[in-house]
């Protein structure tokens, strides 16, 4: 194997945290010290390295400290122990903006921050144009970047980051702030630079994007590594562990009269286990448990799903499906068993609701109390919210086969 | 990389720096650049009237110039003056004014301070070519002394970049160094032999019956030095005397290689303090 891209050697990084921002002389000259303060490790003997080429997802709760480690790599933080070696013309996008100056134009800051990437004006005379194109800022180059929306800075900033062609590229968690046509665009560069061998390291929280355009991730955890491997699996990991959590601090909103309870949901594979994920396509049972201290007469118990935006996918219910049950009391389940889950990779949110039998009075409504995720299946579809489990015929090409 | 890229690299990103600051100085200014001359010349025309006029300090002549005017006295010292004090209250500022680009990017800090050095010494040579000029014009032939005067501008440039790298990195962890500076600042011009000769300043004075080498306690400060030197060569025209330009010289080197260890060593944690 070649010589590694990035290799990271026991790095810690600590921090200072002052308890009284006070950093006068006078304060210290009194207190014979600088303002007192506590040190925090915010990295801890983290290793790893990054063959050349590949796609590598930084990912952890805030504040585990992947900014600091991408920082670090990006030489703007320089770690207590431990070495950063970066091989290779480094370029980052750190957070929001890329080191503008507020009062210059865009087309000043492009030359500026080109040069500090390490670009020759004559680099940069030939690229202009390609930059400006990229973040489709045309009307607005002119004018000082302080009157830029925060995804006009993104874009411009990203736009000279990617063209100063790094071979090493560094992004923290920026391009959410695009709108969807960017990061379609974005995604496309991506590719592009994967296409030709370059080193991209991204921090982001979107797993979906982690999950598409990674090889390999790195799950920190208090600044400390967890996790490193293929992406598939480290993701896994943490979204089971993150939702082992969530379910138990419950989200959603609550309401009914109470008569009866909807006391959990659960997600059951093929082989009758709690999952807490499946793929597009297999098989799911969704078992509600209920308990009724009285007798409760015709109970309507109907589920939601949606997704995280908030965009109803389905609703189905008994009443509709005309198995209203005459009455219930004690303790039960009601599966609603799904062949084919038809939903595209994503995380969905459940919901409970049993009713009485008008549909007016809520016995107990759990709304998206119960999060899900769906992970890549069969069919491999990535466009939209569910699959229509369609396929396709050639046949009617000339040289169809 | 190279040193060589390294270094390549660095000087085209300092002169980008350098532009950017003369550009955003008088950005959205009726005057524009104007105003790096009209200071200067305010400040000529006050200090004119006031030691002058009313307090009548008599200029030396200059030997061998033959020269007698208060106001060239003045402006031959103003104007490293300046562009000492410039240097400084510009490097106060600068890493908190670019604390964007510090957390952002990595690139090496002291060319910040490098930079607003870079911008103020243009404006500088603006000031002394036009210094050159009206001394010229009324007769006193400096031009071939120019080579000794640029000697001393970069003699000077080390001195004030110096000053400035220290003073940058400590504003940051101290926040007050700017304020308890403007102090200094003003007590500095006075002691310096801006707006008075030298020679108004006694060698020796009893003070509670001891006696007190006044002047060689004077002439201990570098700014005292350099404002001789830039006399000597524009006022008088002669070389400065040589103990004296030693002193700056060597004042100046000690100056700038503690001031960039200084930075070098506060830098590490530059990026979070800011
Ligand atoms: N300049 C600073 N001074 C003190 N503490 C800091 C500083 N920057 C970050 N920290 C602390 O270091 C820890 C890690 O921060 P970091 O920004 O690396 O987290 P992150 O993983 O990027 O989080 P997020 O997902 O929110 O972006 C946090 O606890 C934060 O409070
Ligand atoms: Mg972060």
């Amino acid at each position: 194997m070649s010589r590694p891209a990035v290799v990271v050697d026991g790095v810690s990084k600590r921090y200072r945290l002052y308890h009284e921002r006070n950093q006068s002389l006078k304060a210290t000259v009194l207190r014979r010290r600088r303002a007192r303060y506590e040190e925090f490790w915010a990295l801890s003997d983290v290793s790893f390295e990054i063959a050349p080429g590949r796609t590598f997802g930084l990912i952890g709760e805030n504040g585990s400290g992947k900014s600091t480690l991408l920082k670090c790599l990006a030489r703007i933080l320089r770690p207590e122990r431990g070495t950063v070696t970066v091989d290779g013309r480094l370029s980052a996008l750190l957070e929001l903006g890329a080191g503008f100056h507020p009062e210059l134009s865009g087309r000043e800051n492009v030359y500026l921050n080109g040069a500090i990437l390490g670009l020759s004006r004559r680099d940069l005379d030939a690229r202009f144009d390609d930059i400006v194109a990229f973040s489709g800022l045309e009307h607005f180059i002119d004018t000082p970047v302080k009157g830029y929306s925060s995804g006009m800075y993104v874009r411009l900033g990203f736009a000279v980051a990617i063209n100063v062609e790094p071979e090493v590229l560094l992004v923290d968690e920026v391009l959410a702030v695009g709108d969807a046509e960017f990061q379609q665009r974005c995604a496309e560069k991506f590719d592009e630079l994967r296409r030709a061998g370059r080193t991209i390291v991204i921090v982001t929280h979107a797993m979906d994007s982690i999950r598409n355009l990674c090889d390999e991730v790195a799950l920190l955890e208090h600044g400390t590594l967890r996790a490193l491997g293929p992406a598939a699996t480290v993701i896994n990991d943490y979204e089971d562990s993150v939702h082992a959590n969530r379910r138990a601090d419950g989200v959603g909103w609550r309401w009914g009269t109470g008569e009866a309870e909807i006391e959990r949901v659960e997600f059951l594979d093929a082989t009758g286990r709690a999952v807490t994920h499946v793929r597009t396509g297999d098989p799911l049972v969704v078992r509600v448990h209920l308990a009724a201290a009285e007798p409760i007469e015709q109970p309507v118990l109907g589920l939601g799903v949606h997704t995280l935006d908030g965009v109803q996918v389905t609703g189905p219910n008994l009443r509709e499906a005309g198995l209203v049950p005459d009455r219930f009391v004690g303790r039960g389940h009601i599966d609603h068993r799904i062949p084919r889950v038809p939903l595209l990779p994503g995380t969905y949110d459940f919901s409970a609701l049993l009713y009485d039998y008008t549909i007016t009075r809520a016995v107990d409504a759990r709304i998206r109390a119960f999060r899900f995720d769906v992970i890549h299946g069969d069919p491999a579809e990535e466009h939209g919210v569910v699959t229509l489990g369609g396929t396709w015929d050639l046949a009617g090409l000339a040289d169809g086969r | 990389m190279t040193s060589l890229a390294e270094y390549r690299r660095n000087r085209e990103l300092a002169a980008n720096l350098v532009l950017r600051e003369l550009r955003s100085r008088y950005k959205r200014t009726a005057l524009g650049y104007g105003w790096s001359l009209l200071n200067p010349l305010a400040a000529v025309a006050i200090y004119g009237v006031v030691f002058s006029v009313f307090l009548k300090v008599a200029p030396p002549v200059g030997d061998p110039s033959g020269l007698d005017s208060f106001v060239l006295f003045l402006v031959c010292g103003l104007l490293p003056w300046n562009y000492f004090a410039n240097v400084t209250n510009a490097s106060l500022d600068v890493l908190l004014a670019n604390a964007n680009l510090i957390r952002k990017v990595y690139f090496p800090r002291e060319l910040l301070v490098a930079s607003v050095t870079g911008a103020l010494l243009v404006t500088y040579l603006v000031e002394l070519v036009v210094l050159v000029v009206i001394l010229v014009s009324v007769g006193s032939m400096v031009l071939p002394w120019i080579p000794v005067l640029l000697l001393l501008v970069v003699i000077q440039t080390l001195l004030v970049l110096g000053v400035g790298l220290a003073l940058s990195v400590c504003n940051v962890y101290f926040r007050d160094v700017k304020h308890f500076m403007a102090l200094v600042l003003m007590a500095l011009f006075y002691s310096v032999p801006v707006v008075y000769p030298v020679s108004l300043v006694p060698k020796e004075r009893t003070v509670l019956g001891v006696e007190v080498p006044v002047r060689f306690l004077y002439e201990l400060n570098p700014l005292v030095r350099m404002v001789e030197c830039f006399r000597a060569v524009l006022y008088d025209l002669r070389f400065p005397p040589l103990g004296t330009f030693a002193y700056f010289t060597v004042s100046a080197l000690v100056c700038f290689a503690g001031g960039l260890a200084l930075f070098r060593r506060l830098d590490r944690r530059l990026a979070e303090e800011v």
